[in-house]
């Protein structure tokens, strides 16, 4: 809150406008008061998922959802409760999410770093029509191409394995476009030209001049498409039956499930304590590359 | 480019090749040609969602990406303390799944433990409930608000970035005040960001289904088997292994979301030159 109050009075750009004071601190003040507002409603919903990890079962329903219930505070038992359920089966859906999002992602921003490159550097026919196509792909709906996929994944056999979750995750149409962007502006091709005329490879002239360039966009798509894995829901809801191969998505919705179904065991505190958990380790990426992927972002991804 | 054509091109191909077939009770699979997508046409289900997903879409996109564009214009306008925690903290739900979101949100919208029970009781007022059939789509709008206005806004505030100092020095000699100076320069610089950012978001409407899907089971008389056009095209395969119309819909749903993104695109760019 000392923020709301000190923004105005210390306005870097304040003694220069000096003939317009009367008009700027109001202003500055309703800037800052929104700016809060939406800060407010990102950050509750957060600090809700925090507190109620805290609870007990019956806790969740007799407490005030946004302060600590009374003589309880549960958060150790509650993690412990989670991981050992069910034979422990959450560490093995915490398993299963890191395989899809180490071979998904990893492939996928594998993929679109060598494509974004290609296009970005490479001058070929039908370079402009590529665009459409890969704005087209993030077009088409999840399920059109889910349904066929399945289908063709059931006869193949690959349904129910993991195989279903990384194939499909390895395209990354957005990744793509990012790393193309990002290349455009981060490799002036007169380096390129500099390092062929030495007698470079391509392939060594992507390795040893495009890649370093490329870092904070790799870094960028990388956190991307691993969000987009790590989030994945609609895939594997379609792919897995079997639960031992689900990810953490399908997991904690089958146990929200279990409320629902005749016989199940509530267990709402245990899916608000795996939320918690799961989007812990994301949090942390994000936080911890930040300097990275936030170069990445402002120095290519959406320039025209 | 293997990869590509066995997860891309091939599904598409052979969805569009299903979509021309029907399975029927007696006699099997045959041709139809394009009769499933008549169905579809004349299919009431199919233009409810069509049309709720038109609403959601008119309706929380701008307001999500309008409370983006302040809060970027609000940080890059440096007059935050702070900025870079509103930045980031901002933008943290987008390091929350779908489906945790919808959980989340689907509790505190819920009567048992929610935080509309509390207020109820709280201030002695009545808030209509959130997961009833009158409310569930702006509850389901809220969601996606929530996730998504923190990486709406760091795609802003990314383009703000890169527009020259230069610009704004020349401004304020010429004595532009900061209104002018966002309405003459900044929006018109970060419109490329806009446009792409208008694009995905329309995607993302046409696509809605993670957040009706887990809500459902919470709401079950609010949230329908034919919802959204992506629900029902589920619903249809999945449900009813009707995978021929199910693919229909699909391309349906696929062909309006690509006309929309390229008109949106083409405008976009016009206005630009």
């Amino acid at each position: 809150m000392t923020t709301l109050q000190d923004a105005p009075a210390t306005t870097p750009a304040a003694p220069k406008k000096v003939k317009r004071y009367s008009t700027k601190p109001r202003k500055s003040i309703t800037l800052t008061l929104a700016t809060g507002v939406i800060l407010l409603y990102s950050v509750v919903p957060l600090l809700w998922l925090v507190i109620n990890a805290t609870k007990s079962r019956e806790g969740l329903t007799d407490s005030f959802g946004l302060w600590f219930a009374d003589g309880e505070f549960l958060l150790w038992d509650n993690i412990v409760s989670t991981l050992t359920y069910d034979d422990g089966i959450f560490g093995r859906w915490f398993l299963n999410t890191l395989l899809y999002v180490l071979a998904g992602a990893g492939g996928a921003t594998f993929l679109a770093v060598l494509g974004g490159y290609g296009l970005a550097k490479f001058n070929f026919p039908g370079r402009g029509g590529v665009f459409a196509v890969v704005i087209g792909a993030v077009a088409v709906p999840g399920t059109a191409l889910a349904v066929p996929t399945f289908l063709m994944f059931s006869q193949m056999g690959l349904t129910d394995t993991p195989w279903a979750i990384i194939i499909p995750s390895l395209i990354s149409p957005f990744g793509l476009y990012l790393m193309w962007t990002f290349a455009n502006d981060a490799i002036p091709t007169e380096l390129l030209e500099a390092a062929r005329v030495d007698g470079s490879g391509e392939f060594r002239t992507f390795f040893q001049v495009g890649i370093p360039l490329l870092a904070p966009g790799i870094v960028t798509v990388l956190l991307f498409t691993t969000v987009a894995t790590w989030n994945n829901y609609f895939l594997p809801l379609i792919m897995l039956k079997d639960p031992d191969w689900y990810p953490l998505t399908l997991g904690l919705n089958a146990w929200n499930a279990q409320a629902t179904t005749n016989g199940g065991e509530v267990i709402f505190h245990l899916v608000i304590t795996g939320s918690l958990l799961m989007i812990i380790p994301l949090i942390a990426a994000f936080l911890l590359l930040q300097r990275y992927w936030q170069s990445g972002l402002a120095a290519g991804s959406v320039k025209e | 480019m293997a990869v590509f054509a066995l997860v891309f091109l091939a599904p598409i191909a052979y969805s569009i090749y299903i979509s021309l077939f029907k399975t029927r009770l007696i006699g099997g699979t045959s041709f139809v040609g394009l009769e499933n997508y008549q169905q579809a046409l004349a299919d009431p289900n199919f233009w409810d969602g069509l049309f709720r997903v038109g609403l959601f879409l008119v309706v929380q996109v701008p307001i999500m990406l309008g409370l983006a564009l302040l809060a970027a214009l609000a940080i890059d306008s440096g007059r935050l303390h702070g900025a870079g925690f509103f930045r980031i903290t901002i933008f943290l739900p987008y390091a929350v799944p779908a489906v945790v979101a919808a959980i989340m949100w689907g509790f505190m919208y819920g009567n048992q433990f929610g935080l509309v029970g509390n207020i109820n009781e709280a201030f002695g007022v009545n808030i209509p409930a959130p997961l009833g059939p009158d409310w569930i789509l702006a509850s389901i709008g809220n969601i996606v608000t929530w996730e998504f206005v923190g990486y709406n806004m760091l795609i802003f505030y990314s383009a703000l970035r890169v527009i020259p100092a230069s610009l704004y020095e020349a401004a304020e000699i010429d004595g532009a005040g900061q209104f002018r100076i966002i309405r003459s320069i900044k929006l018109p610089a970060i419109r490329g960001a806009l446009v792409i950012a208008t694009i995905f978001s329309i995607i993302g409407s046409f696509q809605l289904f993670t957040e009706p899907s887990i809500l459902q089971k919470l709401a079950p008389n609010a949230i329908t088997t034919f919802f959204t056009p992506n629900y029902y095209a589920y619903s249809l395969s999945f449900n009813g292994q009707q995978y021929n119309y199910s693919a229909t819909i699909a391309i349906i749903m696929g062909l309006v979301t690509m006309i929309i993104a390229y008109v949106i695109q083409l405008r976009g760019m016009r206005k630009g030159s």
